[in-house]
């Protein structure tokens, strides 16, 4: 089998934008062992400063996306800003499922004052827009990548949890489960083998979704200065320190948001092909399959 | 009207927890206000006395039940860095959140409306895959990357591509430094474009996206195919049949998004320098000014939920299957 045909299969199973992501991934996971400690730190500045993108320094070292305001390569710090910022949006969202899966498994399963415990919370932290929940809380502990992280699946589990919670509700008084029960199996095997695994699919394309938020969220914090702290590059903090070179020097503030635009934009389209919700622009199906799923990630500021 | 009135106490409670819970996260933080302000050559009973009189020495359990006695007369307090009442405080910011969010809000509304319509009704396959994807895009770009793009191409990229002169656009606060408090109306109108384009394309994208599914997925109802084979006019379907439908989707986002008209220019508010709600809170919260911080979470927690309240009228009033 030709490689052309291997590729080919691989982009039709996970289209352009998962196959970005994985190169994407895959790339920032291998750039601190290709590219040398020297290349990444601050070198003689006056040199090899502001080169704008495509062209040489005074070294004769050629730089696809130009540097920054201290002589670093923008592709590089790019690359090592992709690992802060697509880990963040990972882990953030994962430990917001996890919450969210727990919670509403937890909710559902009880019913009675726990649920309602559980639902007032979720709801008393959707009243307040997540940003703003965001800033008092990143602003008020010290800002670092593990505050950060935190912030991010305290703030995002109530989607999932009521997602869960509906289901787990849904699936409770099922004959199979009841079934099970009768049989004398422990009440918390139940919830693991007989009731959570129908959850988990929503469950699974609401983290998806969630991960392009979070992203977005972490950048937001970070260019705020109140997420990943400089020298550590993060594609927010990146933004942050390219602002005030905009007019000489537009590429460094500006390439770090394409990255993150290019990489929102594949994961939503990801997560919106796990739902059967047509995102895709050039493969868009004409009618969809009952989708009563709708555009995810709204509202946001 | 029983069930409304059912939903204005559930809302009451939910205030209640949100700004116990507000209180409880900032007293829990690492950190004392205090610190901030006490003058670095202060004696230690200088510092004390200042603790005492903004009421930071007593137990928390007390200046919580203080702080909600004065909420609930009215009262939010005294901003700790600026020495003037947070209302005041919130009262100056306001209106500029509000012109920001209101002039947005609508924008996003009519343009992606017409934008989603257009692709769920009429664009050919195509250009709707190409209309999706550029809202897509300009959805997931985050606002303060979008807004610095647009001051680059508004100033230094006006003379780079030899761009015609009025396109050269004012880029911070709004308006001219040398302007009065008269100021004429086109120099704040021109402050005022950069703004409104960064907080309304990705709004109205957002809108679009939104709005195009709820399309479709009203015009695939049976009742839609049934009244196609009565033979009526395409115009009177779509019209009566399936925007009729698909407006109960947009309703409930509008509701979601109503909030957003004082808490979604935070960023915005922060690069162009606007001094509006979002600029107040980053500053409030670098100072430690928990009363303003506090006040400013009341404000939007009491905005979210009465937006979720009036998006329930609203659905009350154009979808008659809810009244029953």
């Amino acid at each position: 089998m030709s490689i052309d045909s291997r590729w080919e299969r691989a982009r039709r199973a996970l289209g352009w934008p998962g196959l970005f992501l994985i190169v994407l991934t895959m790339a920032a996971a291998i750039t601190p062992l290709l590219v040398s400690e020297d290349a990444r730190s601050i070198g003689s500045v006056m040199r090899t400063r502001l080169v704008p993108p495509f062209s040489r320094d005074a070294y004769g070292a050629w730089h696809l996306l130009g540097t920054d305001a201290f002589g670093r390569d923008l592709t590089v710090r790019l690359l090592m800003g992709a690992r802060i910022s697509l880990f963040v949006g990972v882990a953030g969202s994962v430990l917001s499922a996890v919450l969210g899966i727990a919670l509403g498994a937890l909710a559902g399963w009880r019913g009675g004052l726990t649920n309602r415990v559980i639902v007032a919370l979720g709801d008393a932290l959707l009243a307040v827009p997540r940003l703003v929940l965001l800033l008092v809380v990143a602003a008020l502990w010290s800002p670092g990548l593990d505050v950060v992280i935190v912030v991010l699946g305290l703030t995002g589990w109530m989607s999932v949890m009521r997602l869960v919670r509906a289901e787990v509700q849904g699936v409770r008084l099922r004959p199979y489960v009841e079934g099970a029960t009768a049989l004398g199996v422990p009440s918390g095997r139940v919830l693991r083998r007989h009731v959570l695994p129908n959850a988990l699919g929503s469950a699974l394309v609401a983290t998806t979704l969630g991960v392009a938020n979070a992203i977005v969220m972490e950048s937001g914090l970070s260019f705020l200065g109140l997420g990943v702290q400089p020298p550590t590059a993060s594609w927010g903090n990146m933004i942050a320190g390219g602002r005030e070179w905009l007019l000489v020097a537009p590429w460094i503030a500006l390439m770090p948001g394409v990255a993150l635009v290019v990489t929102v934009v594949c994961v939503t389209i990801v997560g919106e092909r796990l739902t059967g919700t047509p995102a895709s622009p050039t493969r868009a199906r004409r009618v969809s399959p009952a989708s009563s799923a709708q555009p995810a990630a709204l509202p946001r500021s | 009207m029983h069930r409304l009135l059912l939903r204005v106490t559930d809302a009451i409670v939910l205030l209640w927890i949100v700004t116990t819970l507000t209180f409880a996260l900032l007293h829990l933080a690492p950190g004392d206000p205090a610190t901030l302000l006490i003058a670095p050559t202060a004696t230690a009973a200088e510092a004390e006395q200042l603790r005492v009189s903004l009421g930071l020495d007593a137990p928390l359990p007390v200046q919580y039940a203080r702080w909600m006695r004065d909420v609930l007369h009215g009262d939010l307090g005294m901003s700790l860095s600026r020495s003037m009442p947070v209302r005041a405080v919130i009262a100056e910011a306001l209106p500029v959140s509000l012109f920001l969010g209101g002039v947005s809000l609508v924008a996003s509304f009519v343009l992606g409306t017409l934008l989603g319509l257009v692709q769920a009704l009429r664009a050919s396959s195509r250009v709707d895959g190409w209309l999706s994807m550029l809202s897509l895009t300009a959805f997931a770009a985050p606002s303060f990357w979008l807004a610095l793009a647009l001051v680059a191409l508004v100033t230094s990229g006006v003379a780079q591509l030899g761009l015609p002169d009025w396109f050269r656009l004012p880029a911070f606060g709004m308006q001219s430094p040398a302007a009065t408090d008269t100021a004429s109306w086109s120099d704040r109108l021109r402050h005022a474009i950069l703004p409104l384009l960064v907080l309304s394309i990705p709004g109205a994208a957002g809108v679009s996206r939104y709005a195009r599914q709820a399309v479709r997925d009203a015009a695939l109802a049976p009742h839609v195919s049934s009244a196609f084979a009565r033979g009526l006019s395409r115009l009177h379907v779509e019209w009566r049949h399936v925007l009729r439908n698909a407006l109960t989707p947009l309703i409930v986002l509008f509701g979601l998004t109503l909030p957003g008209v004082i808490a979604g220019s935070v960023f915005v508010e922060q690069v162009f320098a606007w001094p509006g709600l979002g600029r107040t809170m980053l500053g409030a919260i670098g100072a430690r000014d928990y009363p303003v911080v506090l006040g400013l979470t009341l404000v939007y927690a009491v905005a979210v939920v009465s937006a979720n309240l009036l998006a329930d009228l609203m659905l009350w009033l154009a979808d008659p299957r809810r009244r029953a």
